[in-house]
């Protein structure tokens, strides 16, 4: 098969909204940018098809230190405030740009433009325009397979397949920004099958670290047999048991938890959005049109009928463990590489909890940007040198397996993800017993990739985001197994309280051998106690 | 699902095949796409969003629909008004008002928790 070879001062790989901020921002610093996207820039991942609410807030005092401080509790305080600060900064910019430079058409609201949601469609087409006006060269369906790295250890290119040229690909680079989003295990959530865990793979490779994956058990409502996990509606909503009787205690926020308690149990949990007022129905069907897609085509009327809703997987999409990120750029603990959006920890806005609804936009659009410069700056520090250095591939399951395997394939790993990652009883209602034996299952299959099936060309991405999603449980469930205490949205069972001696990051990492260490936060100085 | 390629509405563009995440679509015959990897859609919606002859049909469950569904059924599908809703509905297409420009949702206090009676 031949190789197609290119050559760019920085790599973006991912173009949902961290990876065309990023691209936008490298290409503005005077970067020479690629952008590789698996799917197609514009339409791929969850915020193309689902839209998002914008931590958009106006730059005075009172209204950021309302809006820091308003999940500051539920993230088990682990936020910094010193990044809440510069992404409420850089969001705004942002959303200002938008506007002004790609022409976005945000509603009128008393006169002015109200920029606190973007249609998902509708914003990433303009992404994908804009980003090419600024002289960005867009490589679609073009997944990315592994990381290179020249001898010292810096990452300095990736390789990848182009699936409708049946082709490789090379790119030498000066610096590589991943923004693959979150891993949503593919569960079929709204936008998210393209979500399965490939930066933080290739990151681990070269040797970069993650951090709070125990946040990582994020679970969408959905309609039953449905994509579409679009949740804010549902705060108007009243659920039910099978039999008809109300579903105590269930709810979207607070009460989600009842809800797969409940699925587990009987398998049905029914659902009726009357909570509503005909103003607010209305609303609705104008704020997220594809929310009634479901509904409409399956001649429902969620207002008066009770459906069937189901919970699926969002895992680190709406979760909040990522790559460690180890400065203000969005550098990680790997020189030339570089982490934005879902793809890089949360944790410095969100801390513990879900960033769903308005933090995970902001921190998208705010951290590609930041990457985005900080990788321009990089290659450019670099000099001319950097063109002559001797790349090689990071890659091990399916590139360079170990030997003595047992030959497990793709299929043994998507069945491992269905039955160790999937099932509430293990991901989201938490307890050492159900979860230790669930990692002991995924380490098997890990094993046995390590040495397992080799593959090429249009075979390779497949397998590799297999190993992606089986290395992303590994290090969920070990960084969930060892905080002992239940904070944000990491709940155990059998520890149902916050404990002070934990109040700490976890640093998670490895391949092989995984390791844990606790970090201390950072950023609280700026707190209002 | 994607569960629809009206070959009479098509105008061979191949902008479904470029646009489609998952990859779903092949080129085919005469230019009119085929759905050549159905089980790999995630039933986004992106592909008929953005085809300009409102000619793709996805029907909202992640399994595929019986083949005597009515959501297999162009001219059911027409005459309900369903094919090409979505892109009505965001305001996509030849003088149409995008509807980001109304996209403004109900204000969101506190979820409701569902009481022990209702
Ligand atoms: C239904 C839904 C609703 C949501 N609503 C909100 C909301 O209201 N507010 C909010 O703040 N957040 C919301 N979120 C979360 C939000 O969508 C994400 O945080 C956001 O999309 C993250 O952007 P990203 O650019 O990091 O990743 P993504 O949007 O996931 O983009 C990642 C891109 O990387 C590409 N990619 C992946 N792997 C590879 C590879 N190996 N090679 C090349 N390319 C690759 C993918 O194709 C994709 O284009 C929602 C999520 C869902 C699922
Ligand atoms: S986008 Fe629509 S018109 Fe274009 S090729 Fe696909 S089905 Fe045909
Ligand atoms: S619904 Fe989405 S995944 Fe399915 S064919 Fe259309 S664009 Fe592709």
């Amino acid at each position: 098969m031949s190789t197609l070879d290119l050559t760019a001062d920085v790599v973006v790989v991912g173009g949902g909204p961290a990876g065309t901020w990023a691209a936008l921002a490298a290409a503005e610093a005077g970067a020479d940018v690629i952008l590789l996207d698996k799917g197609y820039c514009g339409t791929s991942g969850p915020t193309a098809s689902g839209g998002t609410g914008v931590w958009y807030v106006q730059p005075e005092p009172a209204e950021r230190e309302k809006a820091m401080a308003s999940r500051e509790a539920l993230g088990g305080f682990l936020q910094d405030r010193r990044w809440m600060g510069r992404v409420l900064d850089q969001t705004y910019e942002n959303m200002n740009r938008l506007e002004a430079e790609a022409r976005y058409p945000f509603p009128i609201v008393d006169g002015s433009p109200y920029k606190k949601g973007v249609q998902g469609p509708e914003y990433m087409r303009r992404m994908r325009s804009w980003i090419r006006r600024a002289g960005v060269r867009i490589l679609d369906h073009s997944p990315v397979t592994e990381l290179l790295v020249d001898g010292t250890g810096t990452v300095a290119g990736v390789r990848g397949h182009r699936r409708q040229h049946d082709t490789d690909y090379r790119v030498r680079a000066g610096a590589v920004v991943l923004a693959t989003g979150g891993c949503a295990f593919l569960s079929k959530a709204l936008g998210c099958d393209v979500a399965t865990g490939d930066g933080a793979l290739f990151a681990a490779e070269a040797g970069a670290e993650m951090s709070g994956m125990e946040f990582s058990n994020a679970y969408g409502i959905a309609p039953a047999f449905t994509s579409v996990t679009k949740t804010a509606y549902y705060s108007f909503a009243t659920f039910f048991r099978g039999d008809g009787s109300p579903l105590e205690g269930a709810g979207s926020q607070g009460g989600r938890s009842v809800i797969a308690a409940e699925l587990l149990r009987s398998g049905i949990v029914l659902c009726s959005i009357d909570q509503a007022t005909a103003e607010q129905q209305e609303q609705m069907r104008l704020g997220q049109p594809n929310f009634f897609l479901p509904f409409n085509r399956l001649g429902i009327d969620p207002f008066t009928d009770r459906f069937p809703v189901t919970l699926l997987l969002e895992g680190t999409v709406r979760g909040t463990g990522g790559i460690r990120i180890v400065a203000d750029d969005c550098a990680t603990t790997v020189p030339g590489l570089y982490a934005a959006g879902d793809a890089a920890t949360r944790e410095l806005i969100c801390g513990a909890f879900t960033g769903g609804g308005s933090h995970n936009s902001a921190w998208a659009m705010s951290s590609g940007t930041f990457a985005g410069r900080g990788a321009a700056a990089f290659a450019v520090g670099l000099g001319a040198g950097a063109r002559r250095r001797k790349l090689s591939g990071v890659g091990g399951v399916g590139i360079r397996p170990d030997s003595g395997g047992t030959g497990v394939g793709r299929r043994e790993a998507l069945d491992v993800i269905q039955r160790q990652v999937h099932p509430y009883d293990k991901n989201y209602l938490r307890h050492g017993s159900r979860l230790r034996p669930a990692l002991a299952h995924l380490d098997s299959v890990w094993d046995g990739l390590r040495g397992g099936v080799v593959a090429d060309g249009g075979e390779l991405p497949g397998l590799r985001q297999a190993a992606a999603m089986v290395a992303h449980a590994r290090w969920m469930y070990t960084s969930a197994i060892t905080r002992t205490e239940s904070r944000g949205m990491a709940h155990r069972e059998e520890f149902p309280d916050q404990d002070p001696n934990q109040y700490h990051r976890l640093a998670v990492g490895g391949l092989d051998r995984l390791w844990t260490r606790p970090e201390s936060v950072t950023g609280r100085e700026l707190a209002v106690a | 699902m994607i569960e629809l390629v009206s070959s009479s509405r098509c105008v061979s563009c191949d902008v479904c095949v470029a646009v489609c995440p998952t990859n779903v679509f092949d080129t085919g015959p005469g230019g009119i796409p085929v759905i050549a990897r159905q089980g790999d859609c995630q039933t986004c919606f992106m592909c008929e969003a953005h085809c300009p002859a409102d000619a793709l049909f996805v029907a909202p469950v992640t399994h595929p629909v019986p083949a005597d569904s009515p959501l297999r059924d162009e001219e059911h599908l027409a005459a309900s008004g369903m094919l090409g809703s979505y892109r009505r509905e965001i305001g996509w297409g030849r003088g149409r008002k995008p509807g980001a420009r109304l996209a403004v949702g109900p204000e969101l206090g506190p979820a409701r928790i569902t009481p022990s009676a209702v």
